[in-house]
């Protein structure tokens, strides 16, 4: 029977199947980090049981760690307890850790593909929402919750039912100056915040395969701004040959007989999806979020919206601008700004940080801008620096960070002051998702 | 887990949509290492002003509304997998949360910590909203084991789903962990049979 590709993997890795429709899934790789997982290590202390499989997880340290003096004791108390908890647990348990000081330290969605750990064909989890980014390899990867990790270090399993499969096709060339974060925005600003729960979504079509691994990166990384548990993209020559050579991957004839495997990952012609969009490259343009659901995107040139689009209520849309201190119909070019922040899971990798130095090399970033560039990993900030990138952004008057996940969800210092705005690259743009007061926050490429 | 089989309570009205896990509890609290304590800072900053004194108009500072039961507008528990969350939900004193739809992973997280999503028609939310408008001291009777939820002293009632498994795990307080526990033998043979196709291959 033809089969989609979400199904093909999902189906390799049914332990067995549960009476009333769930099924045992085995999971390839679980990333952990220290937000989200003393519980679930304190779950296992209590039942005095070890983590089933080692050689299956890593953890670093990311969600909660400054960006600068990282040689430094975290000044935090609190969060120098939850990162020194880790390496506790990490070393109770047997489990590999990059922390901080580590060469291969960085945000955890950014170090797995860039050290050839996530691969093709996986199952992959962690207890964060944008574990989707792995997607881009062709792997069912999704965020979980806490109980969940603990099940997972456990028994590497979870208990899951299977979703629908939704696939998203764009086809065509994509207009000069659009990148792939205005693919998936606009994609969300057509099917909302919530277009996609319950669904598990497979990207395709002509503009999809041309994109480079980065940009793939970016495009499953949002999958779950429209509610989609995770979404993918079928492997192709362009991911074999960003996994090959790399850390963890297989190397020499075991490289090559996985290849020869990864090559069956794509969904069968006759496949069928429980619902199908199409749309056209060329009808993308660069675009920005004006509100506080990543769905209330614009292209870049155009008004807000006078109604609320389909997704939201007249008083969720009121609720908004007025957090914003937006009008609806009110264009945001022209508007003023206090902070950039490049960085997140979303785009912090070392095209981004190219295409960025790009903008402002030979520039100056106005005297009442802070700009900030936060490399999503050791790896990335040494390659900028071997390109140098760094001086680049110094010269333009930018910060040039310590990886983590910094302003993207302000767990650390990185914040947005109360009633300023930010020009932001990460992926949300929830009511003070950027700091505790008023601080706004807009989302483009 | 806490074993659940029904509730009657008066509700706490929250008529907003897309309320993400960031607003239930802010990215700063989740430095704790523990699962307690979440419930003083539930939608912290809708509550209270940045000098912690409380906000008159958020619905939790407003004597005239309590109850175990939070009725939301549509969307609940988007954005992130944060688990503290439903920790924070729970730790307040929620049992049950009425939205006319659930982000995937805050339902999941819910079920794993004996916080019962109750999914209802957009036309039988607006009838609760009202319910509760015109009297807040209006109770609403949830019965997971007859998958019903009823608006007390009316004929108005509606059924809900709920994925069979997830319901004999909460009506008996199971874990999921204790059943994947029992499985080690089953998932051992999983790996043994993936890794010999994976020998298969490089012969």
């Amino acid at each position: 029977m033809a089969k989609t590709l979400f199904d093909k993997i999902w189906d390799a890795h049914i332990v067995k199947p549960v009476e009333g429709g769930q099924d045992v899934l085995y999971i390839d790789r679980h990333f952990i980090h220290e937000v989200t997982s003393p519980q679930a290590f304190d779950g296992l202390r209590q039942r005095n049981i070890p983590v089933f499989r080692t050689k299956n997880t890593v953890a670093t340290a990311d969600h909660n760690v400054p960006t600068i003096n990282q040689h430094l004791p975290i000044a935090d108390p609190l969060s120098r307890f939850q990162v020194e908890k880790l390496t506790e647990n990490c070393e109770e348990f047997g489990v590999d850790l990059y922390g901080l000081g580590h060469r291969w330290q960085g945000i955890v969605h950014v170090i797995g593909p860039e050290l050839g750990i996530t691969q093709p064909g996986m199952t992959i989890v962690c207890g964060d929402s944008h574990t989707s980014t792995h997607g881009a390899f062709g792997t069912i990867a999704f965020g979980i919750g806490t109980s969940q990790v603990e099940q997972v270090l456990a028994s590497q399993c979870l208990l899951l039912k299977r979703p629908k499969r939704m696939r998203i096709t764009v086809d065509g060339e994509l207009a000069e100056g659009v990148v792939s974060k205005d693919i998936i925005l606009y994609i969300i600003s057509k099917l909302s915040a919530a277009g996609g729960t319950g669904y598990f979504v497979e990207y395709a079509g002509s503009a999809i395969r041309s994109l480079s691994m980065e940009a793939r990166m970016t495009i499953c990384n949002m999958s779950i701004e429209m509610g989609a548990r995770g979404g993918l993209i079928a492997p192709d020559e362009t991911t074999f040959e960003y996994v090959r050579g790399r850390e963890f991957a297989p190397q020499g004839a075991a490289f090559e007989a996985a290849v020869a495997k990864w090559r069956e990952l794509y969904s069968d012609p006759e496949a069928v999806f429980d619902k199908e969009y199409h749309y056209r490259a060329e009808d993308i343009a660069p675009m920005i979020t004006y509100g506080t659901n990543p769905g209330m995107g614009v292209p870049v040139n155009e008004a807000i919206p006078t109604a609320p689009t389909p997704g939201d209520s007249l008083a969720s849309f009121e609720k908004s601008l007025g957090y914003m201190g937006f009008a609806a119909g009110e264009n945001l070019l022209g508007k003023p700004i206090h902070h950039v922040f490049i960085g997140s899971c979303t785009n912090s990798r070392i095209e981004d940080l190219r295409l960025a130095a790009k903008f402002v090399q030979g520039k100056q970033k106005a005297p009442h801008v802070s700009a900030m560039i936060v490399p999503g990993s050791k790896q990335v900030e040494q390659q900028a620096k071997a390109e140098g990138l760094d001086k680049i952004f110094i010269a333009a008057g930018f910060e040039f960070r310590e990886p983590g996940c910094s302003a993207c969800l302000g767990m650390n210092e990185d914040k947005v002051p109360a009633g300023e705005y930010c020009v932001s690259t990460s992926n949300r743009n929830f009511e003070g998702r950027q700091g505790p007061g008023r601080g706004r926050f807009w989302r483009v490429r | 887990m806490e074993k659940f089989t029904h509730i009657i309570s008066t509700a706490v009205p929250l008529p907003m949509e897309d309320v993400d896990t960031d607003q239930i509890i802010p990215a700063r609290f989740l430095k704790a290492t523990t699962r307690e304590g979440f419930g003083d800072n539930l939608f912290r900053d809708w509550r209270y002003h940045p000098d912690g004194s409380p906000k008159a108009d958020f619905v939790l500072n407003n004597p005239t509304y309590s109850g175990k039961i939070l009725v939301a507008g549509k969307n609940f528990g988007c954005g992130s997998s944060r688990e503290h969350a439903a920790w924070s939900l729970t730790d307040y004193g929620f049992k049950v949360v009425v939205s006319s739809f659930f982000a995937d992973i805050f339902r999941g997280n819910a079920l794993n910590n004996g916080l019962l999503p109750v999914q209802v028609s957009p036309a039988f939310l607006h009838e609760m909203f009202t319910a509760i408008e015109n009297d807040p001291q209006t109770k609403f009777i949830v019965s997971l084991e007859h998958q019903t939820i009823a608006i007390a002293g009316t004929e108005r009632e509606e059924q809900f789903d709920i994925d069979p498994f997830r319901k004999v795990c909460m009506l008996n307080g199971y874990d999921d962990i204790d059943y994947l526990l029992s499985l080690k033998d089953e998932i051992e043979e999983f790996e043994r049979v993936r890794e010999g196709e994976k020998k298969e291959v490089l012969i």
